[in-house]
């Protein structure tokens, strides 16, 4: 029961976030912007049209997007709802699967584009590469902070009863949320990172690998890519907003403060630019010092 | 006993195989020495005991051969991979019209040498395995002499590991005479080592084997060496014998006693460092022998941050994050034999089919090369620690032993360990990037220069395929996995397994990714489903542009180019470019190549002043008898006086 409640909110509710960030940048500029559920829409016609293939790919770029996908629908598994409902599969270094599970999606990507000899592919292929390269270790030193606060190697201990550990370690807790947050927008390709809106000029990272997938193959992509920022969204989220209730509420909680996540991204989105390249490198590393940060904290705090 | 037919069937190979010059010899004898020694490491592994033999040579030393626990899982996987590998050669080395007396006796008496070595109970049979190891593996790399690099690189492999051979020696003269036994059982009961006499010999250990196993910074002549021997014996030298060293300190360093707290962090450290430097040169390299050498230092690092995080905990008295830390550290050294063996197995079919190994002149071979393509890219997801392959269980383990030192040892040990755990996240990624890069350049796309490739043939792809599917299966083992480490890890921690986080992760692991597999594999089929007779074929999407050429695509440099950016400072590369002088320029190129900081700036420097030295010696020589013969005659008379003085 517990189970399926998990499964049907995290199948169900990722693509809603992307449409709620489009309303909320489409708010700041001013327009009326498409439909919350406009992700939604444009699935069910992806998965319903057929696709055209380029005559120099072979299994990478068929299978590419099935794989890609498969990983991260496991990922899903492996975090909490919080509030008395642990993840449905829990073990000690769950942390680490979801972490490599993350990197399996990407190699898979990576390789479909690849596969398509397309210079521009290419580049952003190896931009995906070197971005998240980079964001690894701010990811793994927060959660190394994460388990030394809560003296655990799994996702549902690291993210259920967050309020006493904000009592004990705030500072570094506030630390590692915003190592988190830009773990977590560098990963979707996001603004500041990237900028999502286009396929060509502007884009840069992700869109950019995935341009010549059509048909179910870009449905699944398109709906992996939802899935992915709502992962890490909820990470985020279970880490700033450590409310909890009973069950029923607790689940409404849950919801309300993934479209909370999806307001603030929309917000960022509206309000900052792209950075230059060059520049991405300097960011990643800088949520890596933050998460050194908190965890050089946190070690103090426990020793002392 | 299993053990002693394995070893008498390789030295019978060994020498029929030299004097029929077949490869064919070589390759049967080998499979039927690892069906024996595979049985007798099995059986050890799962509980048994192997019983020992001991002999009395005419000088009176006591030799001895013994099975335990930590031979058996070491001897285990070199013949698992030897016998795939030899294979191999036999098919891929039916064309060569060089001689092969050398090449296949060669193989059988490497072979040979390595499980004598696992098994030696004393130094002295330790040290004859080793010199013979070494000697024979020489042998092999020089295949193709008559190139001059080929002969560079086997003088530079001979010279260092030589120099390192020479610190074994002194490490095991030391302990042989403070215990006045050349046996390990005795060796390990001598009084307690002052903490700078323990360090010492843990910095004899640590060179001498360190520079076998390609640690950096002595690994300078790996990827010289490796990736100028034909490929199946690349895959050998990188896939096992590296591990000799990796076997040699686990062997050694335990007989030690209690380690000083800063040999563990030593070997923490170098395994950081191999690591990174590893997989930095690999994502520069343009070849891609060259680029799979440099993958060897990366997992060696791999395997020496798990047991140097083993070492470190054992000496905090923590032996359950030390059983962790072994366990990955093992279950690493079979999980690289496997995976970069097939990785060099795969890159021989290609250089063999397609006639170059350059990177950025191959491409699209995964149309000519389907199957080949296919173990490549298995074995690249492999090695970059993907689940639901082996290289994801062993890193898992050795992240668990990582986060288990950052609870609960003392605070330099934490900022040791959670140090290593960023950076192997770091290597990960990069690992991650080098492989998309090799996988993708090679096989996928275009071909980007007139290649006339085929498919391998059955004799080199079946070793691949039983490779491949090893790394599948041992990645979904889980329970039994836990089984085959159990004995091993005991011996070395003194902690079961069972009693680690390990005994919840690994079976977890291992049933998630079988799901994956069928997850994939459901969602590929819905997608067949949909699809149906829908799909059409068309040109990839040029972005408007309609006469895109093979030459345009990404090539391999240009990817690796972002991460090679930001780490330039570690890796100090060398770019000349042509640029664009006028309007119409008739020639505009570009290239960097990083070569290797320790060869540049230390080794070649030492080299040169070493030579310096010696040819003012050399002047120093006289060349007439009637010289040589006074100074003997001086010296014989210097040494009587000083004995009757």
């Amino acid at each position: 029961m517990r189970t399926a409640l998990h499964v049907l909110l995290f199948l169900l509710l990722p693509p809603l976030l992307q449409g709620v960030i489009n309303r909320v940048k489409a708010a700041f500029a001013g327009r009326r912007g498409p439909s919350v559920l406009q992700l939604y829409f444009d699935l069910w016609k992806l998965l319903r049209k057929g696709a055209v293939y380029s005559t120099t790919t072979t299994w990478a770029f068929r299978l590419g997007p099935a794989a890609s996908l498969a990983a991260l629908l496991l990922a899903a598994l492996l975090l909490p709802l919080g509030g008395g409902l642990p993840a449905p599969v829990s073990f000690a270094g769950d942390v680490i699967l979801f972490a490599y599970l993350l990197g399996a999606a990407r190699f898979a990507t990576v390789l479909a584009a690849l596969d398509t000899g397309s210079s521009f592919e290419g580049m952003g292929a190896s931009r995906e590469v070197t971005f998240s390269a980079l964001a690894e270790p701010a990811l793994f030193l927060s959660i190394a902070a994460l388990a030394i606060a809560r003296g655990s190697l799994s996702w549902t201990a690291m993210l259920s009863g967050q309020m006493q550990v904000w009592h004990l370690f705030g500072p570094a807790l506030a630390m590692l949320v915003g190592a988190l947050f830009l773990v977590a927008l560098a990963e979707n390709s996001r603004i500041p990172f990237d900028d999502p809106n286009t396929h060509l000029e502007l884009t840069m990272v992700h869109e950019v690998m995935i341009l010549d997938h059509s048909g179910p193959d870009l449905a699944f992509i398109l709906y992996g890519a939802s899935l992915k920022l709502f992962l890490l969204g909820a990470i985020v989220m279970r880490l700033a907003l450590p409310l909890e209730a009973s069950i029923p509420a607790h689940v409404a909680l849950f919801v309300a403060g993934m479209l909370v996540f999806a307001v603030v991204v929309g917000i960022v989105e509206s309000t900052f630019a792209r950075l230059r390249m060059n520049r991405v490198p300097q960011i990643l590393i800088a949520a890596g010092v933050f998460a050194a940060l908190a965890v050089a904290v946190i070690l103090i705090r426990v020793g002392a | 006993m299993l053990l002693l037919a394995a070893l008498a069937v390789l030295a019978a190979t060994a020498v029929a195989a030299a004097a029929l010059r077949s490869l064919t010899v070589a390759a049967a004898g080998c499979v039927a020495a690892a069906a024996a020694g595979i049985a007798a490491a099995g059986s050890v592994l799962l509980g048994g005991d192997a019983g020992e033999v001991r002999w009395t040579t005419p000088l009176g030393f006591q030799g001895a051969l013994r099975l335990d626990p930590l031979s058996a899982w070491f001897l285990l996987v070199f013949l698992f991979v030897a016998a795939l590998c030899a294979i191999y050669g036999r098919r891929a080395l039916a064309a060569s019209t060089r001689p092969m007396g050398m090449q296949a006796g060669g193989y059988g008496l490497l072979v040979l040498s390595m499980c004598v070595l696992v098994a030696a109970g004393d130094a002295l049979t330790f040290l004859m395995a080793w010199e013979l190891m070494t000697l024979a593996a020489f042998l092999l790399v020089t295949h193709e002499h008559h190139r001059p690099e080929v002969r560079r690189a086997g003088l530079l492999y001979l010279v260092l590991t030589h120099a390192a051979t020479a610190c074994l020696l002194a490490l095991f003269a030391w302990l042989a005479a403070s215990a006045h036994s050349l046996d390990f059982a005795d060796m390990a009961r001598h009084p307690p080592l002052r903490p700078r006499t323990a360090s010492a010999l843990f910095a004899l250990a640590a060179i001498g084997f360190g520079c076998k196993a390609g640690a950096w910074p002595l690994h300078v002549w790996l990827p010289a060496a490796h990736p100028v021997a034909p490929s199946h014996v690349s895959g050998l030298l990188s896939g096992i014998v590296i591990k000799a060293g990796i076997y040699g300190l686990l062997r050694t360093l335990p007989l030690l006693g209690p380690l000083p707290a800063g040999c563990g962090l030593a070997l923490l450290i170098a395994g950081v460092a191999s690591a990174l430097l590893g997989v930095l040169s690999a994502l520069a390299q343009h070849e891609l022998k060259r680029l799979l050498a440099y993958h060897s230092i990366e997992n060696i690092g791999i395997i020496l941050i798990g047991a140097g995080a083993g070492f470190i905990a054992l000496g905090a008295g923590r032996p359950v994050v030390a059983a962790l830390g072994f366990a990955g550290a093992l279950l690493h050294v079979a999980n690289h034999a496997l995976f970069k063996a097939l990785l060099f197995l795969a890159a021989g079919a290609v250089g063999k089919s397609a006639g170059t190994l350059q990177i950025d002149r191959l491409g699209g071979l995964a149309r000519t090369m389907p199957q080949t393509a296919l173990w490549f890219a298995l074995g690249a997801a492999a090695i970059s620690g993907l689940p639901p392959l082996n290289g994801f269980v062993s890193e898992l383990l050795v992240y668990l032993s990582l986060l288990g030192g950052a609870f609960a040892l003392p605070l330099w040990a934490q900022a040791a360990s959670l140090l290593s755990l960023s950076t192997l996240a770091c290597v990960g990624g990069l690992a991650l990037a080098c492989f998309a890069k090799a996988t993708g350049a090679v096989f996928l796309g275009t071909p980007r220069t007139e290649v006339r490739a085929h498919e391998a043939p059955r004799g080199m792809l079946a070793p691949m395929a039983l490779l491949g599917v090893s790394c599948l299966a041992v990645g979904l083992a889980g329970r039994p996995l836990m089984g085959a480490l159990a004995r091993p890890v005991l011996q070395l921690s003194g902690a079961s397994l069972a009693d680690t986080v390990a005994a919840g992760a690994l079976p977890a692991v291992g049933a998630i990714g079988a799901v994956l597999i069928a997850l994939s594999a459901a969602l590929f089929a819905l997608r067949a489903l949909l699809l149906r007779t829908r799909a059409e074929a068309g040109p990839t999407w040029g972005c408007g542009y309609a006469h895109a050429a093979p030459s345009m695509q990404y090539t391999a440099a240009s990817f690796a180019q972002p991460l090679l950016a930001v780490f330039r400072a570690a890796l100090l590369p060398q770019r000349h470019a042509t640029l664009a002088a006028s309007p119409f320029p008739t020639r505009v190129s570009a290239e960097q190549h990083s070569p290797d900081p320790v060869e540049r700036f230390a080794l070649t420097p030492a080299l040169q002043g070493g030579a310096a030295v010696f040819g003012l010696l050399r002047r120093a020589q006289p060349a007439r008898v009637q010289w040589y013969a006074l100074l003997v005659g001086v010296a014989l008379v210097t040494l009587l006086l000083w004995g009757t003085r």
